[in-house]
This record gives C-alpha cells, structure tokens and sequence, in this order.
C-alpha cells in the first residue's frame, strides 16, 4: 500500500494498484467522541472527490464522511458498520470505511502528506 | 452581556473538558472519559454534574404567594409540605410551557430550579403575577451540584450525615465547612442521587472530596443520553411555548385537585384537552437497527403518511440501541405501533415505545 494522505476534512486514502482505501482519522475520532452509528457505501455506487459517502454519528451529532478521491466504490466495511464503535479502536487500520476503484491517481496530489496534515491539525485545533 | 462561567470552570478544565457554549455559559460538554464512558459511570458508580447555569429562583411572602404562584404552575402549592418538591411548569395563557422546572417549599416560601436559558425570561413572567406582599431574587452565589447514580447515596452520607434519609423528591439544610447548604433527593437521569445548593466560596471542596471518592465529572452530553433514556424531557427541544402538558403527556405532574378545580393559565384550554384528549402526543420511539433518529426527524405512518416528528434522539448506552422522544398523532400512540423514520432521505422502521427506556427505582 502506498503511504498514507489525508484531507482537510479528516479523511485518510491509501492506494494498492487502482484501488484507494479509504477512511477518518485519529484526529476525527477524537473530535467526535464515541462513534455509534456508521453507514456506508454499497459496491457500485461512482462518488466524485469531496462528495458525501458515508456517514458516522458520535452520541453528539452526525457527520458526512467524503471521498478524497473520484471511483466507483469496490466494497463497503460491513464490520464498521455491526461495530460502530470499533472505529474509535484503530481508524487508520481496519476501521477502514470503503474502498473504490479509481479513476485519476493525479487527484491524490492536492492532499497532504502525514507531516502535513498534523501540522494542519494543529493550526486548525477544531 | 459576555459568555458566563461558572464557579468550578477551572476545575473543569484541569479535569479534561471539552467545553460548548449553553444557555450563554461555557459548559463542559464531556470530559477526557468521554460521553459513553461518563454515562455508564453514572449509572453503575456514580458522577457529578455542574449544574450552576441552572436557575436557583427564591420567592418568599405571605399566604397570597401561593395564590399568586398557583396561576401559572398547575401544582398544589398551597398542600405542598415543607421541604417537599414537585415537578411542574409555567404556563402561558394557551397552557404553552414557558419552562419546567422544580419547584421545592422553603421555609420563607418556595424555591424553583428554572432552566438556564428561560431563567431571565421566566422571572419576568412570574414577577407580574407577584405584588408588593412578595419577594424575590434569583442566587448568583451559589452553585448548584447533581450527584447521581446507586454509590451517591453513601458516598454523600460520609461528608454529610443524614442525606440518607430523604426521600425521593424531598430536601433539607444540612450544614458542612460552617456553611448552611440545602441538598435535595432527585435527579435528571434516571438514578438515585441528590441535588446540592452550596456556596460558590465552598464548592470546590464538595468536588475534592466527590473526586477523591471516586465520583467522575459528567459533561452535558452524558446528561443528555441518561435523562433520554429515563424518558425525561429536555426544555426547547421537548418543550417549549407551543406545547402544552397534556400534548407532552405529562398531566401526571398537573396537581389532582387542579385537574378539578383549574385557575391557572390556560385552563379551558387544559380542561377541554383532559376530557378530548389532544390532537398530537409525546411518545418514545425505539428506531429498528442502529440508525439514530435526531430531532426533526420525520415521522410516517406504516401507510406513508406524514404523523409526526422527532424532538430528541440519541444512542442509549445502557439500552445499548437508539432512543428518541417525538411528537406524534393521537391515533397513532400506541405502544408498539409501527412507524417510519426519515433519516437522510431514506425511510427506517421503528415502533412507539413506552418511557422509560431505562428503568430504575427511586428510593421513596
């Protein structure tokens, strides 16, 4: 797989061929709070980069999660979804959310790298 | 007027707070733990919550008080004993729920926990059914602490001897550090657990001693999973102007004898509803699956007609399931009546539910 990149909207994508998996980050999970409800994806379903693809509610409120990056959705993390609250345990990990057959790897360019993205945690505090 | 903190504000945030503003107050929203972890706590250990936004309203007078009183709280003020608290409302003239609140017999007079967000409006309203014979004053000096869950009750007896032996819905004076404080048996989650009046100078000890006891701070999101899933309603959210008790099925807390005898805001309205019934009720809904039915959420009937709303949901963690309060049509009110739910466009199985979704006794 190749290293991670990460959005402004706390998304991570990481690529293995044509294929980019797809997920929210520790930092996410930590302004969130306790996850308890997630849905995602099913197989098949085309979704441009920053459109809305799944959802995950924390006891507080519900949040959109978004695509980092255009596909068509190869499978949805049915295990996320019976155990919501599993995300909270290993977000970058196998808390993954959907992976999607991509169409442009250049869209990957514009998102940060790890170094990055913690340096705009910080900046941008919530 | 700037955003408000109270007394213990910096001792939430050395204990982890995340903090949200409420009711014009920096508030903790949930502390390191977090809203899951916080929540179990109280309801198998126990917890505190500052709850110092809240008002703490004062009325003291003659005989007429309660007269005066009894015009906009449907409660039977006038054989309530000493020390003993109701729950009740204020009403407007179409018997709309200014507020909810707890309204508790002093000594001099009575005492009324008012909602941090309606405190200011609500002393308007109540001041102009009040005369020249009448006091009032609303106590910025003091704090206001809930200690809830089953370990309260002996963790609180240890500094305080004698708070074991009120009764749900009573309170006293009891005196600690030198201080006079007032601390009543009741609660907003479901829980054993008692309500403290204490200065806000001698506060921060009550919290020591609670810490060092093993009591966890609870923030308001763990106060809002705990009263939902103990079927208790949260003021502009379940209430507000525009309902009244009986849509809000709450006429178990309209007082017997003012069921009969009414003279209070918006009685023809109330009466007429007591005897018809109303149009639409508050009920629990118990959504299928794990999908969350937030407020506003609509609601269907299993033919697809539109029969009402959610005004709070949320997931339980005791119940382990989603839980959600709302407003439906009469007809279609009953337990275990099948109904949908809207969420994101989609429509989602659910059922009424009974309340409460958490059962505990209260030790009476």
């Amino acid at each position: 797989m190749s290293e991670k990149k990460f959005s402004k909207k706390h998304e991570w994508v990481s690529l293995e061929g044509d294929i980019a998996t797809v997920g929210i980050t520790k930092h996410a999970t930590e302004m969130l709070g306790d996850i308890v409800f997630v849905e995602v994806p099913d197989a098949g379903k085309s979704i441009e980069k920053e459109g809305q693809a799944a959802v995950v509610e924390s006891t507080k409120a519900a949040s959109d999660v978004y695509s980092p990056i255009s596909g068509e959705v190869t499978e949805g993390n049915k295990a996320i979804a019976d155990d919501p609250g599993s995300v909270n345990g290993d977000p970058e990990g196998a808390s993954w959310f959907f992976k999607l057959k991509i169409k442009d790897k250049g869209e990957l360019d514009s998102l940060m790298s790890k170094d990055e993205y913690d340096k705009f945690c910080k900046e941008n505090p919530n | 007027m700037g955003v408000q903190k109270t007394a213990l504000y910096d001792l939430h945030k050395s204990l982890g707070a995340k903090f949200v503003p409420f009711a014009g107050y920096e508030m903790p929203i949930q502390y390191r733990d977090g809203i899951v972890k916080e929540h179990i706590s109280t309801r198998t250990h126990a917890g505190f919550f500052d709850v110092s936004h809240m008002g703490q309203f004062f009325l003291e007078g003659d005989e007429t008080l309660e007269e005066a009183l009894e015009k906009i709280i449907p409660s039977d003020l006038k054989s309530l004993k000493l020390n003993h608290s109701k729950y009740s409302f204020l009403l407007n003239d179409n018997g709309g729920i200014i507020d909810d609140l707890i309204v508790t017999k002093t000594n001099k007079g009575f005492c009324i926990i008012l909602n941090a967000a309606c405190k200011e409006n609500d002393i308007k309203h109540i001041s102009k059914f009040l005369d020249k014979n009448h006091n009032y004053f609303l106590n910025n000096d003091l704090s206001l602490i809930a200690l809830q869950g089953p370990k309260s009750v002996d963790i609180l007896e240890k500094l305080i001897p004698g708070v074991s032996e009120l009764k749900f819905m009573t309170g006293n004076n009891f005196s600690y550090d030198s201080e006079s404080l007032y601390i009543t048996r009741s609660g907003y989650t479901g829980e054993d657990g008692f309500e403290i009046s204490i200065s806000n100078k001698k506060v921060k000890n009550l919290i020591d001693f609670l810490i060092k006891n093993g009591v966890k701070p609870i923030g308001l999101g763990a106060r809002d999973t705990l009263r939902l899933e103990a079927g208790l309603c949260l003021y502009g959210h379940d209430l507000n102007e525009k309902i009244n008790p009986i849509e809000a099925n709450l006429k178990w807390a309209i007082a017997k004898k003012r069921k009969e005898t009414g003279g209070f805001n918006g009685w023809n309205k109330i009466k007429n509803l007591l005897t018809n019934g109303s149009e639409k009720i508050r009920v629990g809904i118990k959504p299928e699956g794990k999908v969350i039915a937030r407020e506003n959420t609509k609601i269907y009937s299993s033919n697809g007609e539109e029969i009402g709303f959610v005004t709070s949901g949320t997931f339980g963690p005791s119940v382990n399931r989603p839980v959600a309060m709302g407003y439906i049509k009469s007809e279609f009110s009953e337990i275990g009546t099948q109904i949908q739910l809207e969420v994101r466009g989609k429509k989602h199985g659910g059922k009424v539910s009974e309340l409460p979704f958490y059962k505990k006794s209260y030790v009476k």
